[in-house]
């Protein structure tokens, strides 16, 4: 086996989680203005982007084992 | 020199450097150091997804439609999310079966079909065209913007004649190199290390331009994103365009792009050769399965700065598009916009050659060589080597994609801004998506289902995107998207049957998938699969069971000359020379050309044909020598699957048949029984006749005497009436017995039970007979418990029983000192009533017989002038009248007298109850 079986659910979850963050209802949560007036739709986008990466790259490499 | 020809030297130059990059990696790859073996190196060759759509594309779609433009990048972060799952099953496949395209792999999924690879590569051509045209137009158009700014870009081609043009150029040089580093091996399923090595630096290149372009318009322009913000607020309309509501479609638009460019970057052609066909290490895609969505994500940082900037700066940074280049060259630095077009035309060469080699495959593999081998009167036979001619084909394909892509750039590319073409060509190759992903999990998946739902699903692409964009072009008559085609109102290309409201890239990818998906998965549930697509379809669906993975072996038989003929033909002489050698090691006989070709061998070959022409003409060409038919996997476990199937049929028929034989022997039995009873019944009746007419004879005679002599002497004629009187009254009580029968047989009689004591009841019997006794000189023995000895029971049938017990014992007791037992003794739950006499006792074989009717120990009696007056029939009834009483009735050997011994047992009953005291007490 070259994975921990632990991994594969782990990963879908991060994508469902991924897809929940990335679309309306959620998306529209924070498509409103900020104190100068521009919505923090976009801010709130990288923001789950990022962190979407940051938690792929703890979970693939985590037991990597090359 | 002016600034016009340094840009084209840069931008040459840069060219030249793609070529030593390249270069040196072959080198370095021959040398055995490859430099590709990285994760890094494999995520930034991904990267070929930012093209010049990206690069100048994701401003102007930020300028106009706010934060829709990062649509197009959270669906690859979405799949590559899924990368350690799905991409590495697609690789762990591709690398077993040598697939070289994305038509390569869904021809090989379904069958190896030929036709299903060529339409795929007619879809891929037709959809990916324009995407290649839109490169060329993006690097004409910035090299207009940088060269003649201040002023508004003016459509060269329009005017100048067509070689002045630097995109035909650039068209050209690009064709050179992918000659060069594209095609240096015949086998496309080989990793092109050169071409991997230039695509990862321009990868870098167009980052770098881009975030130097984003720093200088952040931190050089305004005073940080916080100024440039505040800026931005004051403008009025500005705050509106960064909302979800600019999103063209609003949440459903959002959605279906995010849907779209998900699909598409597993299914675009270019994307397919660098995820799959060109890695090199399945444990690559790991890391980059985070790194990708990162380079994603810092590419797009300053999108929305450089928007914003573009926007305040006002009509000076002229249109959107063109942003990245003018935002440079209205902060008057010198090097900026240079830099930035060096990134646009590394974003777009990057494209261009990984698409134009990954289409130039698919179009040599799938569309030519098949109608090159179908064609006879080439005579491909005849031809020593044939592998130099299919390099040629793929090299002319590299040139004439090249230049087709040009000619639809030169030609109607005017018309189209980026954004609009990308789109396109995502749902053109979106359309392989549903063929490729549910022939990868459903093993039902058939080729014409798939077949079916690509056609379908191209059809409403084009009659949804690209047509209404030619008719947008004034290419085709504009009422097609007010009225419909030829009037027919529910037809408009943009509100297909009537749905409106949708923006045109949602509409087109809900109508087009609706409907390949649909066709998929319909005829898919109604259509057999062949024995290759099952093999196929197996491998493809179970593809991370490893061991799997293997191409069929071959049942039929081939001479190593014709192997080796036909490998030297399409492959040149060192691939066959290797894979003779490869696989010629471990057997020691002599080769000559007429040895049968090892199976492992015909497999060898069909693998390295394969991986030059594509799994669909390898098989075709191993065909064409190897007689007999090709033996797979699927076919030899369906064959087993039939032989099982043969056996346990066989084995239920022999159970049917079994089963039949028992019923069979069951009913011979149970005809025998009635033949049996029927001829018991026969003796039944035959006994009854002779048993009646005994008595009546001598009734008759008696009769006869008395009346034929009238002078007989009273003393006589008393006798005789006597015997009359006897005779009659055995006829009777054989008439009651035979009654009594017939209704214990047919379950008639009538019984009372009720409680009584069995003591008091066999006392009774022993005082009636006692005076038959005290005739025959019998002795009876009374062993009776003193205690009452209750039984459930009719007291007139079983004192019948014991009365006739007492009877035969009584005659056939010993025929001068006769002695007879009446005994009861408890047993268990039971009462045990037994009669023993000393006679000679019966046989053990004899002990069941006496209960057969008519049944008399005739033979025994030594004594015939004794013969025992009896009817045959009181041990029958005796026996009946207990088993209806709930008891039983047998014989053995006598305890105390030497003779036989009659055991009544009967079940004890409870004790005596207020109610059923009378009846004993009367």
């Amino acid at each position: 086996m070259i994975r921990p079986p632990s991994q594969t659910p782990r990963l879908i979850a991060v994508t469902l989680l991924a897809a929940l963050l990335f679309t309306p209802p959620l998306l529209g949560l924070f498509d409103r203005p900020l104190d100068n007036g521009l919505s923090s739709l976009s801010l709130y986008l990288f923001a789950a982007w990022g962190l979407v990466i940051l938690l792929a790259a703890l979970i693939l490499e985590r037991d990597d084992a090359e | 020199m002016t600034f016009e020809a340094l840009l084209l030297v840069v931008a040459f130059g840069y060219l030249g450097l793609l070529f030593v990059i390249a270069a040196w990696a072959d080198q370095r790859a021959k040398a055995g150091r490859s430099v590709i073996g990285s994760p890094l190196v494999y995520t930034l060759s991904i990267a070929v997804y930012c093209s010049a759509w990206t690069f100048y594309g994701s401003v102007g779609r930020a300028a106009q439609y706010g934060p829709a433009f990062l649509t197009i990048y959270l669906g690859p972060t979405l799949v590559m999310l899924l990368g350690w799952l799905l991409i590495r099953r697609m690789v762990l496949i591709a690398r077993a079966q040598r697939i070289t395209s994305i038509a390569d792999f869904i021809s090989a999924r379904y069958g190896k079909s030929g036709w299903l690879g060529a339409l795929v590569t007619l879809i891929a051509v037709i959809g990916i065209m324009p995407y290649i045209a839109l490169q060329l137009k993006a690097i004409t158009y910035s090299y207009a913007v940088v060269t003649q700014f201040p002023d508004s870009p003016v459509p060269l081609l329009a005017e100048a004649p067509f070689w002045t043009d630097k995109s035909l150029w650039v068209a050209l040089v690009l064709s050179v190199f992918i000659i060069l580093f594209g095609t240096r091996q015949l086998d496309a399923s080989e990793r092109h290390e050169g071409m991997v090595t230039a695509i990862a630096f321009e990868s870098v290149i167009k980052l770098l331009a881009f975030c130097s372009v984003g720093l200088f318009v952040v931190f050089w322009l305004f005073d940080g994103p916080g100024d440039l913000l505040n800026r931005a607020a004051q403008v009025p309309g500005l705050a509106q365009h960064f909302t979800l509501d600019a999103v063209p479609g609003g949440a459903i638009g959002w959605v279906s792009t995010l849907v779209l460019a998900a699909l598409a970057f597993l299914t675009l052609p270019r994307q397919f050769q660098v995820l799959v066909v060109e890695n090199v290490d399945e444990r690559h895609i790991r890391r980059a399965c985070w790194l990708f969505p990162l380079y994603l994500l810092v590419i797009n940082l300053f999108v929305l700065p450089i928007a914003l900037a573009g926007t305040l700066l006002g009509e000076s940074a002229q249109s959107p598009d063109s942003f990245v280049l003018t935002v440079g060259l209205v902060g008057g630095s010198d090097w900026l916009p240079g830099l930035a077009f060096i990134g646009g035309l590394s974003a777009a060469t990057g494209m261009m050659i990984v698409e134009t080699i990954a289409l130039s495959t698919m179009v040599s593999n799938h569309l030519i060589m098949p109608m090159l081998l179908r064609m006879r009167r080439l005579h491909l036979e005849s031809y020593q080597d044939f592998s130099g001619a299919l390099l040629g084909i793929r090299r002319i394909a590299i040139v004439l994609i090249l230049l087709l892509g040009y000619l639809y750039h030169a030609l109607i590319g005017e018309s189209y801004s980026l954004v609009t073409i990308g789109l396109v060509s995502f749902t053109a190759a979106a359309q392989f998506a549903p063929a490729l992903l549910i022939g990868l999990y459903w093993r039902g998946a058939a080729r014409l289902g798939a077949a079916a739902g690509m056609l379908g699903g191209f059809a409403v692409w084009l009659h949804t995107l690209l047509l209404p964009g030619f008719a947008q072009s004034g290419w085709l008559d504009a009422s097609l998207l007010t009225d419909g085609p030829w009037g027919i109102h529910w037809l408009r290309p943009y509100a297909l049957f009537g749905l409106e409201g949708w923006d045109i890239y949602s509409h087109g990818l809900f109508w087009s998938l609706l409907v390949n998906v649909g066709l998929l998965l319909g005829v898919s549930l109604f259509c057999r699969q062949s024995q290759l697509e099952q093999t196929q379809a197996a491998l493809f669906t179970g593809a991370l069971h490893e061991g799997q993975m293997q191409i069929p072996l071959w049942r039929g038989q081939t001479s190593l000359g014709e192997l080796r003929r036909l490998l030297h033909r399409y492959l040149g002489a060192a691939a066959t020379a290797r894979i003779l050698h490869s696989t010629a090691q471990d057997s020691t006989a002599p080769a000559d050309d007429a040895t049968p070709a090892p199976p492992q061998l015909v497999r060898e070959a069909e693998h390295a044909l394969a991986g030059a022409l594509g799994g669909a003409s390898a098989r075709i060409l191993i065909n064409s020598v190897v007689r007999g038919e090709a033996l797979d996997l699927e076919a030899v476990l369906s064959l087993l699957d039939t032989t099982s199937q043969t056996l346990e049929y066989n084995r239920q028929l022999e159970q049917k048949s079994s089963e039949l034989a028992a019923i069979g022997a069951e009913l011979r039995h149970a005809n025998e029984q009635l033949r049996e009873l029927d001829r018991l019944k026969d003796e039944f009746v035959a006994m009854v006749s002779h048993e009646l007419r005994t008595p009546l004879t001598s009734i008759r005679a008696f009769a006869e005497i008395l009346r034929d002599t009238p002078d007989m002497d009273t003393e006589q004629r008393s006798h005789f009436l006597s015997i009359v009187v006897r005779e009659s009254e055995r006829l009777s009580r054989l008439i009651e017995e035979i009654l009594d029968l017939a209704r214990l047989e047919s379950g008639r009689m009538t019984l009372k039970p009720q409680w009584l004591d069995l003591t008091r009841l066999a006392r009774e019997s022993a005082e009636a007979v006692s005076h038959l006794c005290a005739e025959r000189g019998l002795s009876l023995e009374l062993d009776l418990p003193d205690e009452t000895a209750p039984v459930t029971a009719d007291p007139d049938r079983l004192q019948q029983v014991i009365i006739n017990l007492l009877d035969n014992a009584s005659k056939f007791a010993a025929p001068n000192a006769g002695k007879a037992r009446l005994c009861l003794e408890p047993y268990k739950q039971h009462w045990r009533l037994s009669v023993e006499d000393n006679g000679e006792g019966i046989t053990e074989s004899e002990r069941e017989r006496v209960f057969e009717k008519f049944h008399q120990l005739e033979n025994n009696d030594q004594n015939y002038g004794k013969r025992p007056r009896g009817t045959g029939l009181g041990l029958p009834i005796s026996r009946g009248i207990i088993a209806h009483l709930g008891g039983r009735l047998w014989i053995e050997s006598g305890t105390r007298l030497s003779g036989a011994r009659f055991v009544i047992e009967l079940p004890r009953a409870p004790e005596r109850s207020a109610d059923t005291e009378w009846l004993t007490a009367s």
